[in-house]
């Protein structure tokens, strides 16, 4: 039993088998990797786990709780933090602010009316979003606004913000998709240096083997709507189903 | 000052100041002038001033903090009217019951239009909200005639019951100050009115925009802004964006209640016109050529709309003539023609021009341009300009 688990699960688009049977366990704090070729599901995997579909069969367990049919914020309030292919911050706000947001939502649940105090006067918030910034090497972009933020800044903010929560789980969907080298490498430290120095469990989605093989502790490869095998990423690099499966579609 | 920062409390004060001298400041002219006629400083305008100023206000909170763009406030602002109009055939003149029952009607009927139209957002929202309000205005235009008197309008009739009015006074008033007596004062060619109806106006105007900066500046405010950047993200941090929109459309639904209440209280009549969608737009017109949000814009370009409106709409032709009769006849025929096109009735051209030239040039509105002025100016006043990039 992992804190994630899925059974059989299932997804048809129309005519379209996306996913079929996948069943997957990810283990408390561990980096599971899935990988597989364009068109193997993985996306659709992934956003049955975080209430965007809901899967025609199976079930989606995250510590004993199905996460099937519950809207974003509750299952983000159950302890599961997404982190986009494209960064998703609150952009025309200020870095602190962004910071603050969700601190204030770990805090106050999923609403609350207080119209009346200032946010800055919120000094226990305020203090935990700059000591937040800093852990990001952040701290020197507080005011700025967070659209005009490289995109690796952006990536860096909203890990630092889903961690802010301090979730149990963190979901990564390509997360250095469309980044310089420098970047991407910058973000692999920062993950790595999060798996080591917390207690959390992550699931990455990724396309760059570079990415998966310096991060993860068990890699899950898809193929098809199917998981074609699930390994450590030494005995993955030569597994031969894996480099047909990625051969296969150099083919097309 | 009020757990407000200093910049915010200068901010309050420069309104506070501004609004109380009103009375002299809009009146520069003096009264035999020619140019009188564009003085503003009579109490029937400078009412208009701050009540719309109290609409757009409460606009901005739904729509400069979330984005959300409703097309049909001017529903609340009517619903306002008529709840006043009933509390002074009802129960007396008093304007404090009358203001009170707006501001609730208008709030439950916000609660009921906002929790349908935010089913949806963006352009959907907008039509839901103006199909809402087209609506209200068809009802209360003949559906509903018994309530609210059909076309002829609510207005209040020596048979009304008026059961608390005692020997009170037969117009609107606050525990018997009148809303309408004002105090004249001259001082060499120069008039300056003074009237108790302003003046209360006023001051629940410096109340909702004290309020209204308390919002921005708080949580709930934060929240209001973090929908308008990226509900994506609000989405996956845990925060259910609905309540906190409906909440922001609440508010925004009573500050227009409050708006149509002061309305009544001023001249105790309500008429369906007040909730047709050409008072919709006006309200988001004021709020966009005043500056979205920020907290001063709305108040201003409420200002300048009521302003163009009532003094554009008077100058006519004998006017014109008047003032280009220094030139050749021919010349002066043509160009009091062209110019008539713009003032009179054609006032709407003018306002629509200098919409079209502000949203072009200016789409930070208002606000934006006294900030470029400031900066043109000099550079010192830096961090004013930083930190209303905030608001």
């Amino acid at each position: 039993m992992g804190i994630l688990d899925i059974k059989d699960v299932g997804k048809r688009f129309g005519g379209l088998q996306a996913l079929g049977d996948v069943n997957l366990s990810v283990a408390e704090n561990t980096c599971h990797a899935i990988i597989g070729p364009n068109g193997a599901g993985k996306s659709t995997l992934l956003n049955c786990l975080i209430g965007k579909l809901i899967p025609d069969t199976g079930s989606v367990m995250f510590d004993g709780q199905s996460v099937l049919g519950r809207s974003a914020h509750e299952i983000c309030q159950m302890g599961i933090s997404r982190v986009f292919q494209t960064p998703e911050i609150f952009s025309d706000l200020t870095v602190i602010e962004n910071m603050m947001i969700p601190i204030f939502a770990k805090r106050d649940g999923s609403f609350k009316l207080d119209g009346i105090s200032a946010f800055m006067k919120h000094k226990a918030v305020l203090e935990q979003a700059e000591q937040m910034l800093e852990d990001m090497n952040m701290a020197d972009k507080r005011y700025m606004n967070a659209a005009s933020m490289s995109r690796g800044d952006k990536r860096r903010l909203e890990i630092g913000m889903c961690l802010s929560q301090n979730p149990r789980l963190l979901l990564l969907d390509e997360p250095t998709a469309g980044m310089a080298r420098a970047d991407t490498n910058n973000t692999i430290d920062l993950l790595k240096q999060i798996k080591d120095e917390r207690d959390i469990t992550i699931a990455i989605i990724e396309h760059d083997m570079h990415v998966v093989f310096s991060l993860a502790d068990r890699i899950t490869v898809l193929a098809q709507g199917t998981p074609l095998v699930e390994d450590t990423p030494e005995n993955i690099k030569g597994h031969p189903k894996v480099k047909e499966a990625y051969l296969g579609e150099a083919q097309h | 000052m009020f757990g407000l920062d200093k910049k915010d409390t200068r901010l309050l004060m420069v309104v506070a100041i501004i609004t109380f001298c009103a009375p002299i400041l809009l009146n520069p002219f003096p009264t035999e002038s020619a140019l009188a006629q564009f003085n503003a400083g009579y109490p029937d305008l400078m009412q208009r001033f701050v009540i719309f100023g109290i609409f757009a206000i409460g606009f901005n909170i739904l729509f400069g903090l979330t984005g959300y763009l409703s097309f049909g406030h001017a529903a609340f602002l009517g619903v306002g009217s008529y709840s006043a109009v009933w509390m002074f055939k009802l129960l007396s003149y008093n304007v404090i019951p009358a203001i009170i029952f707006s501001v609730l009607t208008a709030g439950i009927f916000a609660v009921v239009i906002g929790y349908i139209s935010l089913r949806r957002s963006g352009i959907y929202f907008s039509i839901l909200t103006l199909a809402f309000a087209q609506m209200s205005y068809s009802l209360a235009y003949s559906v509903l005639t018994p309530i609210t008197n059909g076309e002829t309008g609510l207005q209040v009739y020596g048979n009304d019951p008026q059961y608390l009015k005692g020997d009170g006074p037969d117009v609107t008033h606050l525990f018997g100050l009148e809303m309408r007596s004002t105090a004249e004062i001259n001082l060499g060619a120069w008039t300056f009115d003074f009237s108790i109806g302003y003046y209360m106006c006023a001051i629940i105007m410096l109340i909702s925009f004290y309020l209204a900066i308390r919002v921005f500046r708080s949580p709930f405010g934060l929240m209001l802004r973090a929908i308008k950047a990226n509900q994506t993200r609000l989405n996956y941090t845990g925060i259910s964006p609905r309540p906190y929109m409906l909440a922001a459309f609440v508010i925004s639904g009573m500050y227009a209640g409050l708006a149509g209440g002061l309305l009544a209280a001023m001249d105790p009549l309500a008429g369906a016109e007040r909730m047709q969608w050409t008072a919709s737009g006006e309200v988001v017109l004021m709020t966009i050529l005043g500056g979205v949000g920020t907290l001063l814009g709305p108040v201003l370009g409420a200002g300048f709309i009521k302003y163009a409106e009532n003094i554009f709409s008077k100058i006519n032709e004998n006017i014109l003539h008047s003032w280009f009769s220094f030139l050749p006849d021919g010349i002066e025929e043509a160009i009091v023609w062209i110019f008539a096109r713009f003032v009179g009735e054609g006032w709407h051209l003018t306002l629509g021009l200098m919409f079209m030239l502000i949203v072009i040039f200016l789409p930070g509105g208002l606000v934006e341009g006294g900030q470029r002025i400031a900066r043109l100016l000099g550079s010192k006043n830096k961090n004013a300009s930083d930190s209303t990039s905030a608001e």
